[in-house]
């Protein structure tokens, strides 16, 4: 493609370990968990097997103005107060930036699960007239993306990908392609979810997926731990500023890396279980490696996907093996985070940003008995200092999506 | 009900939804061209109004309530 330069220069998240970047930060070098017991009065009634989730640290409604927060889905709450953390963190302001030139790209899991439940509780119990006429705007998918773009004025084009746990990474994919196919000066990325609600929690929970250490939620997520026993259901948003380089330079912008490939394939596989050779990830990763014109050597680390699900957490390690080699240094951020679904790529493509930024690796919470089948150099315990030339963020979704991200010390 | 208690109270309707302060929301005041009121949240503030006055006010109805003023008159007129 086109020897245009993708910079990142400003980000914005609130997840269930703090309501910025700062504090998600800080959460997860000490590798402190997200996760808590949930107060929901629906978790007893309806016997859901699973009573605990990676709920957020700061309540949107207490950050956002009343009226706006009213009008907004909880999924498009945590979007617009990441986005607004990033623009402001880029020290962008609507007044000077070329809205032509400017696009948003926030992709979702779910979207809009909590109006389209309360929504049709009202429905059912109270009739028609009580439903809200907001109702459409704030349970569709795209929501995140249409509300920031509102927001920031974006008329580039707004966008919102749907690969359920990839969605963030392959939002950030795409703005990466939108700036080098010339489309855009400044893309504003990312992934949004809020889907802590009885229906999502029963279905994952019907799947199998979900830890069931009710009696422990802040050891239940332990990726690559040989007591793992299912990932741990999140909410949250990450967004991330993406800039033309010479754009960014010309208004003399902070940079905290550059975005130099991306990497994107299908498995083909099984619709939600994980090819057990990684194929299909291999094939991400090995595509995010030759788009961005870096020696795999030079790829010191990989903050991987890992879920802390029994069958998904070791073919990830068999395909950074195979495609960039045994020298990365991993770690995994849902055993703090949670599974973020939607925002994970999003939000630990953040984490990768600031560890290349900062020559520091978080640790993988929980982490104690390392998997045999793991042979890989796995950050636990402390965060590890290691001067970074490269890392990648490795996302993975239901559906067979794989999505790896190169990012570069600027 | 006093046409100034329906004013009172429907402003207290306008405020809560769309976030106009209540003390704007006066008579002569046009919903979607001075209180900035969009189709969706006029909904919301008739399906309130409904209920806090016991009044039914169908769609047809509604398009004809262009101010704050319209509605109280009509308010008033089908209490």
């Amino acid at each position: 493609m086109s020897g245009i330069d993708v910079v990142v220069t400003g980000m914005g998240a609130t997840t269930p370990l703090g309501g910025d970047v700062a504090a998600t930060w800080d959460g997860l070098l000490a590798g402190r968990s997200g996760a808590r017991t949930l107060d929901f009065e629906w978790v007893a009634r309806l016997d859901i097997p699973v009573r605990f989730a990676a709920t957020l640290a700061v309540e949107p409604t207490e950050v956002l103005p009343r009226v706006e927060a009213r009008r907004l889905d909880r999924s498009e709450q945590v979007a617009i107060v990441a986005a607004q953390q990033a623009w402001q963190d880029a020290e962008l302001s609507t007044d000077t930036v070329d809205a032509d030139r400017l696009a948003v790209i926030v992709g979702t899991g779910i979207g809009g699960v909590n109006t389209l439940v309360t929504q049709n509780e009202l429905l059912q119990t109270q009739g028609m007239r009580k439903v809200s006429p907001l109702t459409v705007p704030m349970l569709m998918p795209n929501g995140p993306a249409a509300h920031v773009g509102l927001a920031l004025g974006a008329r580039a084009g707004v966008h919102a990908p749907v690969s359920a746990c990839a969605s963030g990474a392959e939002a950030i994919g795409w703005g990466w392609r939108m700036i080098r196919s010339g489309e855009a000066d400044i893309v504003v990325a990312g992934g949004a979810e809020a889907a802590i609600v009885p229906i999502t929690m029963a279905g994952f929970a019907q799947a199998r997926t979900m830890s069931t250490r009710n009696d422990d939620p802040e050891h239940a997520s332990r990726p690559w731990d040989t007591g793992r026993d299912g990932f741990v259901l999140g909410e949250g948003a990450g967004l991330v500023v993406l800039e033309r380089a010479e754009y960014a330079a010309a208004r003399g912008a902070r940079v905290y890396a550059r975005l130099a490939g991306v990497g994107t394939s299908s498995d083909a596989y099984h619709i939600t279980a994980p090819d057990p050779q990684a194929i299909g990830q291999a094939r991400a990763i090995a595509a995010a490696i030759r788009n961005s014109g870096v020696d795999p050597a030079d790829i010191g680390h990989v903050n991987a996907h890992a879920t802390s699900t029994p069958v998904g957490d070791v073919p990830e390690t068999l395909a950074v093996r195979k495609s960039i080699g045994d020298h990365p240094i991993l770690t995994a951020p849902k055993g703090s985070l949670g599974h973020l679904l939607g925002a994970s790529g999003a939000v630990e493509s953040i984490a990768t940003i600031l560890s290349v930024y900062h020559g520091l690796i978080p640790p993988t919470a929980n982490l104690e008995n390392l998997d045999p089948g793991v042979t890989l150099d796995v950050v636990s315990g402390e965060a590890r200092k290691v001067r970074l030339a490269a890392a990648m963020n490795d996302s993975f979704g239901f559906g067979g999506h794989n999505v790896a991200l190169v990012f570069t010390a600027f | 009900m006093a046409n100034e208690d329906i004013e009172k109270e429907l402003a207290e309707i306008v405020e809560e939804i769309a976030g106009v302060a209540a003390a704007d929301v006066t008579p002569e005041k046009s919903f979607v061209d001075d209180l900035d009121i969009d189709s969706l949240s006029m909904v919301e503030i008739a399906v309130q109004a409904e209920d806090k006055f016991g009044v039914k006010i169908p769609d047809d109805e509604l398009a004809n309530l262009k101010t704050v003023g319209d509605a109280v008159n009509y308010i008033a007129s089908k209490r």
